[in-house]
């Protein structure tokens, strides 16, 4: 418990921040991490995923690469990533193997995004979807005024599943000598420093909890249905990969 | 025609002496064979931890997922408080789970196991509470009508119709935790993670490499054997599309 203590300490001590390799230049290179790879799931997975659940086709692939992804240790890509071209090189503000770790951050990021964006779409009733065809409404019509709005809810709990994700392989990316909060929860093991281990440990678990609580405002936020609905939607269970035995 | 072969066979020995095998430092290839057989060994003791450590985790998530899932499914309150806090466990990162059980338990399995059972606990609290709502009532009225009472009731007739989908969870667990043991390296119990680390660290491609497959063929080989068992234990399911 003492340790504990040392901890606070630790982070609310202004010296602790600062430098090259403080928690503030950590703090920033794991946020930069996180939304840089955010925006290009967002930007090339939704898209995807909704076009996939509009057509109808091309999800049973996206929903086994995400379980096949499942397999995949985050750690293995990211060592296989650093030993490979991308390298372990600095990548401006990103910071070492930063570019490595962005790339294995997307590839962890694209599989909740796409599945829960195609079976958002899917799961929209198609009587509703075959009424306003009947009423005219040309196919983009059907899709903005329709599907997406019901598929919201499920589109969003996509999303945040994925920062979830993102927030804890970014992380990770300090075993590989990577960038990001990691670092001073090895450096803190490596030298027998508990005080950076629990600290680092209490600011990334802090990161991930506040992550989550505000990616459910937004997925509240941005759902049309949830007052219909009432209690809804639950990540984990509603997953389709859960119920694809 | 004796002496030629004799001398055939010396050069080519010769000639695998003085080439360095494709795992040397000077090759450092990331697809190598010779790895393989080289650390046979190693690989396999690191397999065998990595195995425990995956069937210890998911089973202490079971065993607590059912007991807590018994407890809690006919008291709403309970139940949405026990789905609240495993979400909340679930978003901790693995790095920040390990280093804070660390604490307590030290640099040893039991940091590994408790951790990973406490993520797999958030997959298969839901799952087995799924499972038993999705017994029909009136199986459970015919049952009941029966004389059936509660234990009986439980072992004879909710459990094995619950088994699809808390199988269903199992596999899911099973495969994400042979993925994060990995990161068990943290404090020492990685199973293959800690020859992964070992691999980064030495820039030994072909340890990353075979360690990185050996991680996805473990989980495959699990997952394929949960449906096994699965369409064992449920041979009324066989046949009906689902």
């Amino acid at each position: 418990m003492n340790e504990v203590g040392e901890a606070i300490t630790f982070l609310l001590d202004p010296a602790s921040w600062s430098g090259t390799d403080g928690l503030g230049r950590q703090l920033t290179e794991q946020v930069l991490l996180t939304v840089t790879a955010l925006l290009v799931v967002v930007l090339v997975g939704l898209p995807l995923g909704l076009w996939f659940g509009h057509r109808g086709r091309g999800g049973t692939f996206a929903i086994n690469v995400s379980n096949v992804g499942r397999a995949v240790p985050v750690f293995a890509v990211l060592a296989l990533l650093s030993l490979g071209p991308v390298g372990t090189g600095v990548f401006g503000p990103y910071g070492r193997a930063g570019l490595a770790t962005l790339i294995a951050l997307v590839l962890f990021g694209l599989p909740p995004v796409i599945t829960n964006a195609y079976v958002g779409v899917r799961e929209v009733d198609p009587e509703v979807v075959e009424a306003a065809r009947g009423t005219g409404m040309s196919e983009w019509q059907v899709f903005r005024s329709v599907e997406l709005p019901l598929a919201a809810g499920l589109v969003a709990n996509g999303v945040r599943l994925a920062v979830v994700q993102l927030w804890a392989t970014a992380t990770i990316a300090a075993l590989v000598a990577g960038p990001g909060l990691g670092n001073t929860i090895t450096y803190g093991f490596s030298n027998n420093t508990y005080r950076y281990v629990i600290g680092g440990a209490i600011l990334v678990a802090l990161g991930a909890i506040v992550l989550e609580g505000v990616a459910a405002l937004v997925e509240r936020a941005v759902d049309p249905m949830r007052r219909v609905r009432g209690s809804g939607q639950n990540g984990l269970v509603h997953t389709p990969q859960t119920t694809a035995s | 025609m004796h002496v030629v072969s004799l001398a055939a066979v010396t050069t080519s020995s010769a000639v695998l002496a003085a080439d360095p095998p494709c795992y040397a430092r000077s090759v450092n290839a990331w697809i190598c064979p010779e790895y393989v057989e080289r650390y046979a060994p190693e690989l396999l003791d690191a397999t065998v931890q990595h195995l425990f450590l995956t069937v210890t985790s998911v089973a202490l998530g079971l065993v607590l997922a059912v007991a807590l899932a018994l407890v809690a499914r006919n008291r709403p309150r309970m139940r949405s408080a026990l789905q609240g806090s495993t979400t909340i466990v679930y978003t901790i990162p693995s790095l920040a789970m390990f280093s804070l059980l660390a604490q307590a338990t030290g640099l040893s399995p039991t940091t590994v196991i408790v951790g990973l059972g406490l993520y797999s606990l958030a997959i298969l609290v839901r799952n087995v509470l799924a499972g038993l709502d999705a017994v029909p009532a009136e199986v459970v009225e015919a049952a009941t009508g029966l004389g059936y009472g509660r234990l009986r009731l439980l072992t004879r007739v909710e459990a094995p119709l619950a088994v699809p989908i808390v199988m269903a969870g199992l596999r899911v667990a099973t495969v994400s935790t042979v993925a994060m043991v990995t990161l068990g390296t943290i404090v020492a119990y990685g199973g293959l993670g800690n020859m992964l680390a070992n691999g980064i660290d030495d820039a030994f491609k072909a340890q990353v490499f075979t360690t990185s497959v050996l991680c996805v063929v473990l989980a495959v080989l699990l997952d394929l054997l949960l449906v096994a068992f699965t369409r064992l234990v449920t041979p009324w399911t066989r046949g009906v599309a689902t």
